[in-house]
């Protein structure tokens, strides 16, 4: 073991292709930020590059200046993803905290319910159906929260972390000191839960950070686009300028060929993966716990 | 003959605490997962919105026979196990071929920062992909176009409008997005080998190959085949953003791209055929709920713990 080579062929070979896996994971997103930094021009002239030609931030000085929009869906993802989360996490462990109790009368049932619309789903029609017509919270904010506070997948891992991480003899004994459930739960049980309640909440920050579905189908009011949505919007709208930019007349082609379009649209997805990849480095050691321990153990 | 004498049981009294906490998580369950599934009721109606959903006829299975009658029908149906089978073999074997490479470095370090990096897909929208796409595949500015097809000579390949090279293309995206994800599932499954038995085979001469196939592929079997049928369960469905976005919802790559989620988002925003896409809906539920309880059945043989019920 003393004589242990360190940089041995093998090993050189593999860190090489590592690293040469890592490049293709980084390198559309290293090509967009470029891009958003390009001057629209020069990418008219040269192409898409991973490093700007001409280096240029009129793309992003474009999409915070001559729109409000940008900075509304910001304000809105923000705001949606934390109350949906906050919410979202504690009806979960709520709800899961008394499927772990082996003393809980009812937990078949619940449990039955879980598995059930794990198993079966009424689809998408069913489900728009049932928002725009029995609960009407279709164009309002609650649309964009209320679909996924629970999810099943959610409650099964939920369930897990209270089963391995409560003892049952702390409930037995808060209970001889005339705790109530509600007083324990808050009071004890959540503070032993917390890595797992850390993780739920970070798989629904995603969930709500990375939503356009809802606005694809519930939503037609403008104010309640959400970032998504409003970068596939742009998306879109570019699409179709530049595809009939030929048939818009002499003044408004020149106007179009002037839009800092391609960087704008790629300055959208830099703003709108921004704040994920920036917390990536802190929270992303939890969810390789979180899916560890919702697919492995149970 | 002994009587089997059963232990007197205490009878469990309703414990109205633990319920009070259900009452949130059970509405919202209620509302948006349960409430829906009586809603399967509009596959067999002619909505009239004049009267009602409740008031509509009844049309029986008419609504299925005209959906049966489309050729999208077998071309929806096909695509999306197709594509779902595809993604399985290919996503597993990456997976497991990028695993057994981590697992093998010495480095710990340099695992944690490679596997991090990975696993960094999995957190991007598909409509953030369908951008990084884009750039990518763009006709006039796409780095394919100018930076490899161009100075070989060859001419520019437009991408959009080329639907025979999609499935490489999704398949391609498709394990970019989540061979992260699944790596690290089957890397902690690796790392809960005893290391016992891997030293004691290298210490009897065994290399690497056989190291891999003798021990450790055997010993994460029951993970690997659960994650399997995990997704064979889910083979009636699809991802949703990524046959729709990536593809820039094309319509000229409708042919190989198109699957029944996007069918039935089409159908009912597009064209508001409620009849039609509530039809395809249901007969995606009906047959991705008896494909899901089968893989479960199989799970239920193999490890008992792992299966929903």
């Amino acid at each position: 073991m003393v004589a242990r080579k360190r940089f041995d062929l093998s090993t050189i070979a593999k860190h090489t292709t590592f690293l040469v896996l890592c490049f293709l994971c980084l390198y559309p997103l290293a090509l967009v930020l470029g891009i958003s930094f390009s001057d629209e021009l020069e990418i008219a002239k040269s192409g898409f590059s991973a490093i700007p030609v001409k280096f240029s931030t009129k793309a992003y000085e474009f999409l915070f200046t001559s729109a409000d929009t940008v900075i509304r869906a910001y304000a809105l993802t923000i705001f949606v993803t934390v109350v949906g989360t906050a919410v979202s996490t504690l009806i979960i462990a709520m709800f899961a905290y008394p499927l772990s109790r082996k003393d809980f009368r009812e937990r078949k049932f619940f449990n039955g319910t879980i598995i059930l619309t794990m198993l079966f789903s009424g689809g998408l029609i069913p489900w728009f159906m049932v928002c725009v017509n029995v609960l009407h919270i279709n164009d309002t904010v609650l649309a964009l929260i209320l679909p996924y506070l629970m999810s099943p997948w959610y409650v099964v891992i939920m369930r897990t972390f209270f089963k391995s991480s409560i003892p049952d003899s702390i409930v037995e004994s808060a209970k001889m000191d005339g705790a109530g459930e509600l007083k324990i739960f808050f009071s004890i049980v959540i503070h032993l839960a917390a890595p797992g309640m850390a993780t739920i909440a970070l798989f629904n920050t995603i969930t709500y950070w990375n939503d356009y579905w809802i606005n694809m189908t519930l939503v037609n009011d403008p104010m309640l686009y959400n970032l998504q949505f409003l970068m596939m919007r742009v998306q879109m709208n570019i699409q179709y300028l530049s595809a009939n930019a030929a048939n818009l007349g002499a003044a408004s082609a020149e106007i179009v060929r002037n839009l800092p379009s391609r960087s704008a649209q790629m300055a959208m997805t830099i703003i709108t993966i921004g704040p994920i990849v920036l917390a990536y480095p802190f929270f992303q050691r939890f969810f390789v716990k979180g899916i560890t321990i919702g697919s492995l153990k149970e | 003959m002994v009587a089997n004498i059963a232990p007197p049981k205490r009878i469990k009294k309703a414990n109205w605490g633990l319920l009070v906490m259900m009452v949130p998580g059970f509405v919202a369950l209620f509302a948006f997962s349960i409430l829906p599934m009586f809603g399967i009721f509009i596959a067999f109606k002619n909505i009239d919105y004049e009267k009602g959903l409740l008031g509509s006829d009844w049309v029986g299975l008419d609504n299925f026979q005209f959906f049966v009658a489309t050729p999208d029908a077998f071309v929806i149906t096909f695509n999306t196990i197709a594509y779902n089978l595809v993604f399985l073999a290919v996503g597993t074997a990456a997976a497991l071929a990028v695993a057994l490479g981590l697992e093998n470095l010495r480095a710990k370090k340099a695992t944690r920062f490679y596997q991090a990096i990975m696993f960094l897909p999995y957190f991007l929208s598909w409509v953030v992909v369908s951008n990084l796409v884009f750039a990518l595949l763009s006709v006039d500015q796409g780095v394919f176009n100018r930076q490899i097809v161009q100075p070989l000579g060859g001419e520019e390949i437009y991408w959009y409008n080329r639907p025979e090279l999609w499935p490489y293309i999704l398949t391609f995206a498709n394990l970019w997005k989540y061979v992260g994800y699944t790596s690290v599932i089957y890397l902690a499954a690796m790392m809960s080998i005893d290391p016992g038995y891997i030293e004691a085979a290298s210490l009897e001469g065994a290399n690497r190959s056989q190291i891999v196939r003798r021990i450790i592929l055997p010993l994460i079997s029951n993970v690997i085949i659960i994650l399997v049928l995990l997704q064979i369960g889910k083979i009636f469905f699809s991802d949703f953003g990524l046959f729709y976005n990536v593809t820039m919802n094309m319509g000229s790559l409708f042919p190989t791209t198109q699957t029944i989620d996007t069918y039935v988002y089409r159908t009912l925003m597009n064209m508001g055929d409620l009849g039609m896409s509530s039809a395809a809906g249901l007969y995606q539920s009906v047959v991705g709920f008896v494909i899901v309880v089968l893989a479960n059945l199989v799970v239920k043989k193999i490890d008992p713990e792992k299966s929903l019920f």
